[in-house]
């Protein structure tokens, strides 16, 4: 009796197949942090990825675009969690957005075997960029080493001899430190790693690295953690007496809150407001139009270029996403206008890219990032070769 | 003269009938997410029916229940992390660690009871969960991916969602039967008279000490399993499996399902985890129905969903 | 040498903050014999109150005093409503009762506020060091954390000690049956204790938020640790409860500070580094584990103030 009713099921699912196989729509899927402190950079996400979608029409090749934003609460579990409902659940084409390595790391199964197109806007696991690629997955954000190794070729150049280094303990904290360490030639006087995301006390840390009195402290703590560092920092007194080199620590989510705290402090990026590209001023103008009173960051440039890349690609194969190998080429072709302008991905599917530094000036009653410098051009990571794709 | 309509009865056999049932509908309706949410379901509730032996029928109230998910989970990725992915040893490795900690922890805490009681079984989950944020080799906080679920013999296939589903359905149901059968024994006599009045029980001659940490034990290996059971679902593993919050969502589906109720823990499982799923579609304030919601269910349905059905039955007319 | 002082210290305003937590707990046990889970609760309420206040009046110590205030009408009000539903029952009752009253929390003041947090930001005549002794500055405002727990342990001091009300406050933790029985309006002492407690919460939310952050769910973390002070003190014991806060803060500062290097010297670099926050975290629940087992009541028991 089951048998025959099996039978009758099976015979409808594959009645219903053809019919279902018709796109009606894109479908894509964002995961980020939409709750606790770090929500502000969730939400740059989304506002930027709304913009994107804003001037396409909301269309990508012809299909009208439904993205659905999951919350992954800072947790890999979380992240996990959400990740196989928009793959199990909603059957989404896309998947997009994970600020955070760990929670990247978490879900990655998931969308590496439902064969997923994951277009990362920012989480760069050295992983992903090594063994673990996978024909699916591109990112437009970096390699976690990428933005730290340029921060260490500017402290070369600064003539910094010693350094201390602060990071949390997770994927991207690791992957940092390690980034600096790589190409600073001077020593690396001491390393501490913190528990993440609980320990926003960095007392202990500021103090041991006062004791060691080396000649700078480099810094990396994205997000809320970031506002707390430096106010820390100048609390310890240190503000004036060891100065200080960051990666991600201070963007356009993080300044409001620091202010005066950020002044003078260098950091490295991919992507700052004032990049003289077309489609860059084009995005920030209109994102400060629609959304008065804020401005972009590098997390927000990161996931408009995801939506712009992701659109290129579902015109290119002319809305027929089901055609994986076809998707995969054209986002191999990287055939869109970035907002940091060339845009090319290595054999790994992680961006080329050149690496500026950015510096905190005082604008009026504001503080904004500017451009100072260009550190470095076309860095590609260092785990490329460990990437089995050719 | 029997009652025509016994309202809990009919209820639960429709729950079980549903269960079993659950994987022909997804099949045929193509709605795998269903089953991957009920096999998580059946999963927390081998748990929670684990805590409702120390807990229910025991007057245990441990907060530390999680640790055993955690550990029973990790035995799995820690094997599978280092290529033993056979289930042949990972699993009684999981029942084996289990069921050692639930004896050290046992007999340490055992000695206390009341407020104390939770306190020390909850400072001791915190500490398995530190010693897993502190497995730098293992992930630490960023946690485990198991990237090859437990291999059996074949045609037994854990990646085929249904057999998957069909095993936890017989591993839950086979729980649910020992503690049933342990409770209506005189070993179960013994721990739940411990609970009412353990100093008559000694005054009687029962060394309550040794069976209530017996119990305890079992109890704690019965959660290893899940643990193991859940590592496989998730194919991930995480100290959040052990935090002290988890401990109090198997302690809320215990409660909300019934205390010392064969099926209780079911129930409450099911209702938890389906509210959750369905209010959170509604609202993504959720959780502040469910609070209040829980307190009103400790001040005036002590007896949980399988009280009030309990109570339900015996007004049903003949 | 410098360095140990200074990790003394930050082990002291750690551990006094865990104090103010900790005594509010361990009244409310021992006189209502309650196990308030919901404690963390207040301590965020009194977070976001003093951030919200702040911002409206420009005045952090103005937004302080108001958001003290606050808490302990909203301490008062749950204590009316909920606790006093709670009384004489199971402690089993209690937990998940004010589990359920976690949840709520929670939720409300993601209602209210958003999901996001905010943040308290100092004024600028505290965001600067101070001159301990000549040569060696510290946070001044981790200083005035320091000297305001201080004071107010003292004040708590005084008023359990040598007023009527701390009278009434032992003698309810002792026997509370008999001050019920020799006509003391029981009612009002708890409710006023269980503000009181509240209010402590509070101010040490409130007092953290600068240097950590406000946002949902910060009291889960903090209320384990506030309760393993209680148990490890003796509950109904403010005594105790402060012993034992300065004992944990310690540890778990110096434990931080130094077990990362003690580590690096048995395991690799990256493995230290993971293994040294969890040993140091494990090392305060182990002293509690030992102390349950040793002397269950705690180092000083009720009736020792």
């Amino acid at each position: 009796m089951r048998k025959a009713l099996f039978a009758a099921g099976a015979a409808l699912l594959l009645a219903a197949g053809p019919a279902a196989a018709q796109q009606k729509s894109i479908k894509i899927g964002f995961v980020s942090t939409f709750s606790g402190p770090a929500a502000s950079i969730g939400n740059d996400m989304r506002n930027s990825f709304e913009l994107a979608l804003d001037h396409m029409g909301r269309k990508m090749g012809g299909l009208p675009v439904e993205v659905i934003y999951e919350d992954d609460a800072f947790k890999p579990e979380v992240g996990k969690q959400k990740t196989d409902k928009l793959i199990e659940s909603d059957h989404v084409d896309f998947i997009s957005g994970y600020i955070w390595s760990n929670v990247l790391l978490a879900s990655l199964k998931p969308i590496v075997d439902s064969k997923t197109f994951l277009v990362i806007a920012n989480a760069g696991p050295s992983q992903i960029a090594g063994e673990l690629c996978s024909p699916t997955v591109f990112s437009t954000s970096w390699n976690n080493d990428q933005t730290p190794q340029a921060m260490g070729l500017y402290m070369n150049q600064k003539g910094v001899k010693s350094v201390f280094l602060i990071g949390p303990n997770y994927a991207a904290g690791k992957d940092m430190l390690a980034g600096v360490a790589s190409t600073f030639k001077g020593k690396v006087v001491g390393q501490e790693l913190t528990t993440w995301p609980s320990q926003l006390d960095f007392s202990a840390e500021l103090a041991k690295a006062k004791a060691a009195n080396p000649d700078a402290i480099f810094v990396f703590y994205p997000g809320k953690a970031g506002v707390q560092f430096l106010a820390q920092y100048a609390q310890a007194g240190l503000k004036d007496k060891i100065p200080l080199y960051t990666a991600f620590t201070i963007d356009e989510t993080t300044l409001p809150l620091q202010k005066e705290l950020a002044l003078g402090v260098p950091g490295a990026q991919e992507w700052v407001n004032d990049l003289p590209n077309e489609a860059n001023k084009k995005f920030v103008a209109d994102y400060i139009k629609k959304y008065p009173g804020h401005r972009p960051s590098f997390y927000g440039a990161q996931s408009y270029d995801a939506a712009n890349l992701i659109a290129s690609a579902v015109a290119a194969v002319k809305g027929n996403v089901s055609d994986k190998t076809a998707v995969q080429k054209a986002l191999e072709k990287a055939d869109f206008k970035s907002v940091r302008g060339d845009f090319r991905f290595g054999n790994n599917h992680v961006p080329i890219q050149s690496f500026y530094l950015q510096d905190v000036v005082k604008s009026g009653d504001d503080y904004v990032l500017k451009t100072a410098a260009t550190i470095v051009k076309d860095n590609q990571d260092n785990f490329h070769d460990k990437c089995p794709m050719k | 003269m029997t009652p025509a309509f016994d309202l809990r009865r009919t209820a639960i056999a429709v729950l079980l009938a549903a269960l079993v049932l659950l994987p022909v509908y997804t099949g045929l309706s193509g709605n795998l997410f269903l089953l991957t949410l009920f096999t998580r379901i059946l999963i927390l509730a081998l748990a929670a029916v684990s805590l409702n032996l120390i807990l229910g029928y025991g007057g245990m109230m441990s907060f530390g229940h999680a640790a055993y998910l955690g550990i029973g989970g990790y035995a799995v990725g820690i094997l599978a992390h280092e290529g033993v992915v056979s289930g042949f040893v990972q699993w009684p490795v999981a029942l084996a660690v289990s069921a050692l900690f639930a004896f050290v922890i046992g007999a340490l805490s055992l000695r206390t009871r009341g407020v104390y009681f939770i306190m020390i079984t909850l400072a001791f989950a915190q500490m398995a969960y530190y010693v897993a944020a502190g497995l730098a080799r293992y992930g630490g906080d960023d946690g485990l991916t198991i990237y090859k679920r437990s291999q059996f013999l074949a045609p037994l296939n854990l990646s085929n969602k249904t057999q998957f589903y069909y095993v936890c359905l017989a591993l839950l149901f086979a729980a649910i039967y020992l503690v049933w059968r342990l409770t209506n024994s005189r070993f179960g006599m013994v721990v739940q008279g411990s609970r009412s009045n353990d100093l008559r029980m000694r005054a009687i001659g029962f060394p309550t000490f040794r069976y209530r940490l017996v119990c305890f034990v079992i109890a704690g290996t019965l959660c290893g399993l899940a643990g193991a059971l859940l590592a496989n679902h998730t194919e991930y593993v995480s100290p959040a499996m052990m935090y002290w919050t988890r401990s109090g969502d198997l302690i809320i589906m215990v409660v909300l399902g019934g205390m010392a109720s064969p099926f209780g823990p079911l129930i409450g499982a099911v209702a938890l985890l389906v509210f959750e799923e369905v209010l959170s579609g509604i609202t993504e304030y959720w959780q502040i129905i469910l609070g209040p919601m829980l307190l009103l269910v400790v001040l005036f349905a002590r007896g949980g969903i399988d009280g009030l059905l309990r109570l339900a039955s015996r007004k049903v007319p003949t | 040498m410098t360095l140990f002082i200074e990790q003394c210290l930050n082990g002291l305003q750690f551990g006094l903050l865990l104090f103010l937590l900790a005594a509010g707990l361990t009244l409310v046990f021992g006189i209502m014999d309650l196990v308030n889970l919901a404690h963390g609760s207040l301590y965020m309420v009194g977070a976001y109150f003093a951030a919200t206040f702040a911002a409206w009046t420009h005045s952090f110590v103005l937004g302080a005093i108001l958001a003290l205030g606050a808490t302990l009408v909203v301490g008062m009000a749950v204590e009316v409503i909920v606790m006093r539903r709670l009384y004489g029952r199971d402690h089993l009752d209690h937990v998940l009762g004010t589990f359920g009253l976690i949840l709520f929390f929670d939720e409300s003041v993601r209602l209210i506020w958003g999901p996001e947090g905010l943040s308290l930001p100092l004024p600028s005549w505290l965001n600067t060091s101070v001159q301990i002794f000549p040569g060696f500055p510290y946070s001044a405002y981790r200083f005035s954390i320091i000297v305001v727990s201080l004071a107010v342990a003292a004040l708590l001091y005084v008023v359990v000690m040598r007023t009527r009300i701390g009278m009434l406050i032992r003698a309810g933790a002792s026997n509370r049956e008999m001050v019920g029985a020799l006509g003391v309006n029981i009612k009002l002492l708890y409710t006023l204790v269980f503000g009181l407690g509240a209010a402590l919460a509070g101010l040490a939310g409130l007092m953290q938020a600068p240097i950590l952050t406000v946002q949902i769910g910060m009291g889960e973390s903090i209320l384990i640790l506030a309760f393993v002070v209680t148990v490890i003190g003796g509950i109904g014991s403010i005594r105790g409860a402060f012993v034992a806060a300065i004992l944990v803060g310690f540890i778990d500062t110096l434990g931080r500070s130094y077990l990362p290097d003690l580590m690096r010297m048995l395991l690799s670099k990256e493995a230290a580094a993971s293994a040294a926050p969890a040993l140091s975290s494990m090392l305060i629940y182990l002293l509690m584990a030992v102390v349950l087992v040793v002397k269950p009541e705690g180092l000083f028991s009720a009736g020792g103030k």
